[in-house]
């Protein structure tokens, strides 16, 4: 890699052994990718995937430390993944107590986050870049970020320029102020490997097509034909959260980090098929193949037919929107059923800004009547607690179902099963 | 016995018994609870090949990792506190999520390594067993034997 004179510099140690050790790393990670140099950090903010104090995470705690007593922090700020425990989500005081002890770094490592650079207390979400956060990257942007949501969104719905990193190399980039050229940076790496054809008969669920797609090109990038007859051309609100939740699913049922959606996502509309790449391979999607995905998620509950404890939605985190249309859509299927509250305990997800937006219309008092709990965690991290591991929890989420032992059900199945069944 | 050759992501000499996906490895959802099992075992349901099997000290024989972006520093973590696949063996080019965890470990560990060697091809992965003993050399030379 050709480095430039200052970063030579720090790579043979004159900012320090541990600056020095943050720039082999960021070579030699790139070099793995054939980057021929360092590009700048362009976007105004990074985004941190750890938020979570995870007593065993130790090695990375001590990692961080080092950079702190070294004075290697960010040079920009940063938001970060949401927090992984709020006392307002049901659980008993075994889970609680287990909770604290799983947690147990949370404090020391928030700390840490203030030090490195955290944006503000507010930061916690992994949908930083929704308007009430204010992380929100520019077309063009290069970015150093991770978390695997963030990032194909950002990608795609955006246009910056972000590598899928993993944590720690995400903070590196933003320490360093400059990140190694490959992949998802270059033009070259932006183009299509994949042609998906939508034949469904109308518009697919977000998160069983974010599976298919996802599993289906693994980490290539596909190009979406079909598409813009339900969601239109423009990126309306809707069309927006639509994506984040399709790009979730892409991103964890695969590693996808990049996609075009033809005659809607950004490079797409600008380049049309001139994205795809020469010989690229074709995925038809239809409704029997939609049918064949979700069939295949495998339930892991000991007991299949057990009543569900808990719902989670909101992974990624729920925009205004959505807590908006969930709140109707619950509180019209309650009183249809002639039931005054949810039969399951069900939470909803989403990040502080959201949440405070949120508090200042009807909607908020309407949903808590209906007996919803929101909350600003991250459910994923929530059920990282081994007490969660054989309880019959349900969501709607392909990346929460991916990660956990959470059980798959589309979002009108999930609205059936809280307002009406309770099973 | 079978002899295949890829490049070195991070140098090292090992030999381990094989544990293998033809599925892209999960690494969040295979290693999340590896830090209160005795040893690392696999607790990613979507994983038929690898759900339940022991990880840890195996030469992991896989086509790349998928998932969440937290994978590199659950493989960081994984070898500085022992536990870690004995070596990671790509039968693709490395995804930039096992890139991460290769390098910090080869980068910012002195006493735990994780041997890892990407780009064995596709044969590699067809003929790799469950239970195979696997050498790796440091220049990339992997030796199959069963």
């Amino acid at each position: 890699m050709q480095l430039t004179t200052e970063q030579q510099a720090i790579l043979n140690g004159e900012k320090g052994e541990t600056m020095a050790k943050v720039m082999r790393t960021l070579v030699q990670y790139g070099e793995v990718f054939g980057a021929e140099k360092m590009v700048p950090v362009t976007g105004d903010y990074g985004h941190l995937v750890l938020s979570f104090g995870l007593t065993f995470l130790g090695p990375v705690f001590d990692l961080y430390q080092k950079l702190i007593d070294e004075g290697c922090l960010s040079g920009q700020k940063f938001t970060c993944d949401p927090r992984p425990y709020d006392k307002n989500v049901p659980q008993s005081l075994l889970q609680k107590a287990v909770a604290k002890f799983v947690f147990g770094k949370q404090s020391r490592y928030e700390k840490q986050l203030s030090q490195l650079g955290l944006l503000n207390e507010d930061s916690y979400t992994c949908t930083c870049y929704l308007d009430e956060i204010g992380n929100t990257p520019k077309a063009g942007d290069v970015l150093s970020w991770a978390e695997s949501s963030a990032v194909v969104y950002a990608n795609s719905v955006l246009g910056a320029r972000c590598n899928r990193n993993s944590g720690i190399i995400e903070l590196f980039g933003s320490i360093a102020g400059f990140v190694p050229y490959f992949g998802l940076l270059t033009d070259e790496g932006r183009k299509a490997d994949w042609i998906v054809e939508l034949q469904t008969t109308g518009c697919p669920d977000a998160q069983i097509l974010g599976s298919a797609i996802g599993m289906k090109v693994m980490e290539d990038v596909p190009y979406v034909k079909g598409l813009d007859r339900y969601l239109g051309t423009e990126l309306t609100d809707e069309a927006k959260t639509y994506l984040k939740d399709f790009g979730a699913a892409t991103a964890s049922n695969g590693a996808v980090g990049l996609y075009h959606i033809d005659n809607l996502t950004p490079e797409a509309k600008a380049q049309g098929e001139s994205l795809i790449k020469e010989n690229a391979k074709v995925y038809v999607v239809d409704d029997a193949e939609l049918e064949r995905v979700k069939n295949g998620y495998p339930c892991i509950w000991k007991n299949k037919d057990a009543d569900p404890v808990l719902c989670f939605l909101g992974c990624p985190h729920m925009t205004l929107q959505q807590l908006k249309d969930w709140t109707d859509r619950i509180e019209a299927a309650l009183q249809e059923a002639g039931n005054e509250k949810v039969l399951v305990p069900t939470v909803f997800t989403t990040s502080a800004g959201v949440m405070k937006e949120f508090e200042k219309t009807p909607y908020a008092a309407r949903l808590k009547r209906a007996g919803v709990i929101v909350s600003y965690i991250c459910p994923l991290m929530f059920m990282d607690n081994p007490l969660w591991q054989d309880k019959p929890v349900i969501t709607s989420s392909n990346k929460l179902r991916t990660y956990t032992t959470a059980r798959f059900y589309s979002n009108d199945e999930i609205l059936r099963i809280i307002t009406k069944e309770g099973k | 016995m079978k002899e295949f050759k890829g490049r070195v992501i991070a140098k090292g000499a090992v030999t381990a018994e094989a544990v293998v996906t033809k599925q892209g490895f999960n690494t969040l959802a295979s290693m999340q609870m590896m830090f209160i099992q005795s040893k690392t075992k696999c607790v990613d349901q979507s994983n038929p090949d690898l759900y339940k099997k022991l990880l840890q000290g195996k030469a992991l024989c896989l086509p790349q990792t998928i998932g969440s972006t937290t994978g590199g520093m659950f493989l960081y973590s994984a070898v500085k506190s022992g536990k870690a696949p004995a070596c990671l063996l790509f039968a693709k080019e490395i995804d930039s999520l096992a890139a991460a965890g290769a390098v910090l470990a080869d980068v910012w560990s002195d006493d735990a390594k994780m041997p890892t060697i990407d780009k064995l091809g596709d044969d590699f992965l067809n003929y790799v067993q469950d239970g195979d003993t696997v050498t790796v050399k440091e220049d990339g030379t992997v030796i199959v034997d069963r």
